[in-house]
């Protein structure tokens, strides 16, 4: 019988950025189980929900939309999904929903358990039908709901009267938590918390701007896994020195002529939506092979934070991407790409979020003509993975990597 | 020096032996894509009809389609978008965008004046649209595919299908057959729902002419013509259109060979 050879791999440097928040991510749902054991009441939060909130009065939370991910890519998505059509949602409402509403009846997903809530924040801010989804859970589990509106904005800024309006329901938000849990608010706290908000942030936003050099220092799809860490824990001092860490690596990366994008990087492009859970290798995978970097992406920057007080806090949370109007999500795009030095632009048409999709085809034309660069758009799903067809999507790779060859040669 | 174009599709498989990236010497089309024995018998044909040539005697092999990279014979292997593009360009100079409806996407094709693709639009994840929808509807009616150009061509009054979806549809066109409409118009309705689809992924990528259809469905007079209304357009047919991506592979094999 053949001895078994397994491939040895060193063990992870608890000092690396990849290790801390890896171990940040992990922490989250453990800790927040343990206060469930304890007792405590844990909340489930929408991503774009002012985590400064929470955060500041001590409550545990955990983020449903990352959870479905989490299970999505770990191959769980489809099973739970069936589960919620078998109750009777459609198929055509949002995969993450359908994967949490599905969690809040069976209880036991093996991919990623959390604690079962006690109350649900919900943020539209994000997305529109995280409305009904959360109100669901809220009817079905008899809990309360925490809603702050934050509408899709129409105009190019927001106006002192949205901000106004957001802040009240800020403050309510906290008087309803802290008559819910019986936790103190505290504003010297909250000084504190929007402080280390603030340096995960700008750590954060400056690392992935360190895409701007040519080879970018790392894969792009690296931040699509160290991003959770800003959706849970942006607001915790373990947090900001993770990412504080990231970018002192990715600087030395690009001092030393290093990156985590294994081979050459010969094409370099802006990945529109959200990521393909459930196909991740896939689709990182037909992009490496042939030596295309996903340089950046507006999902990652969406959660980085910089404000300067309350007032502030509430006027980020009104301009989160998928809150702005078409025209201010292209121009930060726009940005982006230049900023980047992108050759093309990969849309993910995700069928699970109705929003980000109607816009995609304008916004990628707009997109593709302002920068003179090729745009390829494929179908897919952020977490049911019979949305996505990988021959569909290499052809359109291939196509896309053609037109930037050709491109190149012209030159 | 001879190159070599293979094109495995979803429901066909296509060779094109050129000599000296001019002259086409052999062509091959058999029905079975990728899957089927249909690549192999494709090389067997196209060989057969070259006058003895064999694959040692190919400089360069590059393999397109759905099949590219399941063929081992290939060299290299490129998307049947660059492709098409650079066989339509040999056949037809000025033109400067291509509708490609093959057996289970359309594509839409700009490309410059060197046959190379500038942008490209397909089809989303549903299959409306596309040859498969057109051979389903065949079957219904129990007609050859290959007949629902000159069908359609009959018809006084063409029916109006409305559901996008094939299962769908299928079900409407059954249930209008029970009603009397006649085959010729629901034939003429059928290309008309083919071609309004592709004719707003048309309008999306902005057609510049010269246009011209490829693919398997190009030799539909029916959906051509529903199409040259859709876009209020002539488009260019070629016979060799079902054979565009093998020939601008063996384009790109003639292109990239050692010289």
């Amino acid at each position: 019988m053949a001895e078994e050879i397994k491939k040895h791999r060193p063990p992870p440097d608890p000092n690396s950025a990849s290790y801390k928040l890896n171990q940040i991510a992990a922490k989250a749902y453990t800790d927040a189980m343990e206060a469930k054991e304890r007792g405590e009441l844990v909340g489930w939060c929408a991503s774009n929900f002012p985590v400064e909130i929470p955060e500041t009065l001590g409550i545990p939370v955990v983020y449903p939309e990352n959870q479905a991910a989490g299970i999505a890519a770990r191959g769980g998505g489809v099973r739970m999904c069936e589960v919620s059509e078998g109750d009777g949602y459609s198929n055509d409402i949002c995969a993450y929903a359908r994967i949490s509403l599905a969690y809040a009846k069976v209880k036991d997903a093996p991919e990623q358990n959390m604690p079962q809530p006690d109350f649900m924040l919900c943020c539209n801010n994000i997305c529109n039908c995280m409305i009904k989804w959360y109100e669901n859970l809220a009817k079905e589990l008899n809990i309360p709901m925490i809603l702050i509106d934050i509408p899709l904005n129409p105009d190019y800024e927001v106006s002192d009267a949205q901000v106004a309006y957001t802040k009240a329901q800020f403050l309510k938000a906290i008087r309803k938590l802290e008559n819910i849990t019986g936790k103190k608010w505290d504003w010297d706290k909250y000084k504190k918390v929007q402080e280390i908000s603030g340096r995960s942030s700008r750590a954060w936003l400056e690392a992935t701007a360190q895409a701007k050099y040519e080879p970018s220092p790392f894969n792009g799809f690296d931040l699509l896994n160290h991003m959770a860490v800003m959706v849970t824990a942006r607001g915790k001092e373990e947090a900001a020195d993770a990412m504080e860490t990231l970018l002192k690596e990715y600087k030395q990366n690009h001092e030393e002529g290093k990156s985590t994008f294994r081979g050459e990087e010969k094409y370099r492009i802006m990945f529109e939506g959200i990521a393909c859970w459930p196909w991740l290798r896939a689709t990182s995978t037909g992009l490496k092979n042939r030596g295309i970097n996903m340089v950046t992406t507006i999902y990652a920057d969406a959660f980085g934070f910089v404000y300067k007080d309350f007032d502030d806090m509430c006027r980020v949370y009104c301009q989160v991407p998928n809150a702005i109007n078409l025209e201010k999500a292209r121009d930060k795009r726009i940005k982006l790409c230049k900023d980047n030095h992108v050759e093309g632009l990969l849309i993910h048409n995700n069928r699970s979020c109705k929003l980000w999709s109607s816009f995609m085809n304008e916004m990628g034309r707009q997109i593709g003509e302002a920068c003179n660069i090729p745009v390829a758009h494929f179908d897919g799903d952020q977490a049911d993975a019979r949305n996505f067809s990988e021959a569909q999507y290499d052809t359109r790779v291939q196509g896309l990597m053609e037109i930037m060859e050709a491109n190149k040669e012209a030159k | 020096m001879y190159t070599l174009g293979i094109d495995i599709g979803s429901t066909t498989s296509k060779c094109v032996i050129l000599k000296d990236g001019k002259d086409i010497v052999a062509t091959s089309l058999i029905i079975g894509g990728m899957g089927t024995p249909g690549p192999t018998d494709a090389l067997t044909q196209v060989f057969e009809k070259s006058g003895g040539l064999t694959k040692d005697d190919m400089a360069m092999t590059v393999a397109t389609g759905y099949g590219r990279t399941r063929y081992e014979g290939a060299d290299l292997d490129m998307s049947e978008l660059s492709c098409h593009a650079m066989g339509a360009h040999h056949v037809f100079p000025t033109v400067r965008t291509i509708i490609d409806i093959g057996g289970q996407d359309a594509k839409l094709i700009s490309l410059d004046e060197r046959g190379r693709m500038k942008n490209f639009l397909m089809n989303d994840k549903c299959a409306a649209g596309t040859g498969r929808f057109l051979d389903v509807m065949a079957n219904i009616l129990q007609l050859d595919v290959n007949d629902l150009g000159a069908v359609a061509a009959q018809a006084d009054n063409p029916a109006s299908i409305s559901s996008t979806c094939t299962v769908f549809a299928e079900s409407e066109v059954i249930s209008q057959l029970a009603n009397g409409v006649t085959t010729p118009n629901l034939v003429a309705g059928i290309c008309a729902s083919v071609s309004s689809r592709v004719a707003a992924l048309a309008k999306r990528i902005g057609p510049t002419p010269d246009i011209c259809m490829s693919g398997g469905v190009a030799q539909n007079d029916g959906v051509r013509s529903a199409m040259e209304k859709a876009l209020d357009t002539k488009i260019l047919v070629s016979p060799m259109a079902q054979l565009f991506g093998a020939l601008g592979a063996a384009y790109y094999a003639f292109e990239k060979a050692p010289k």
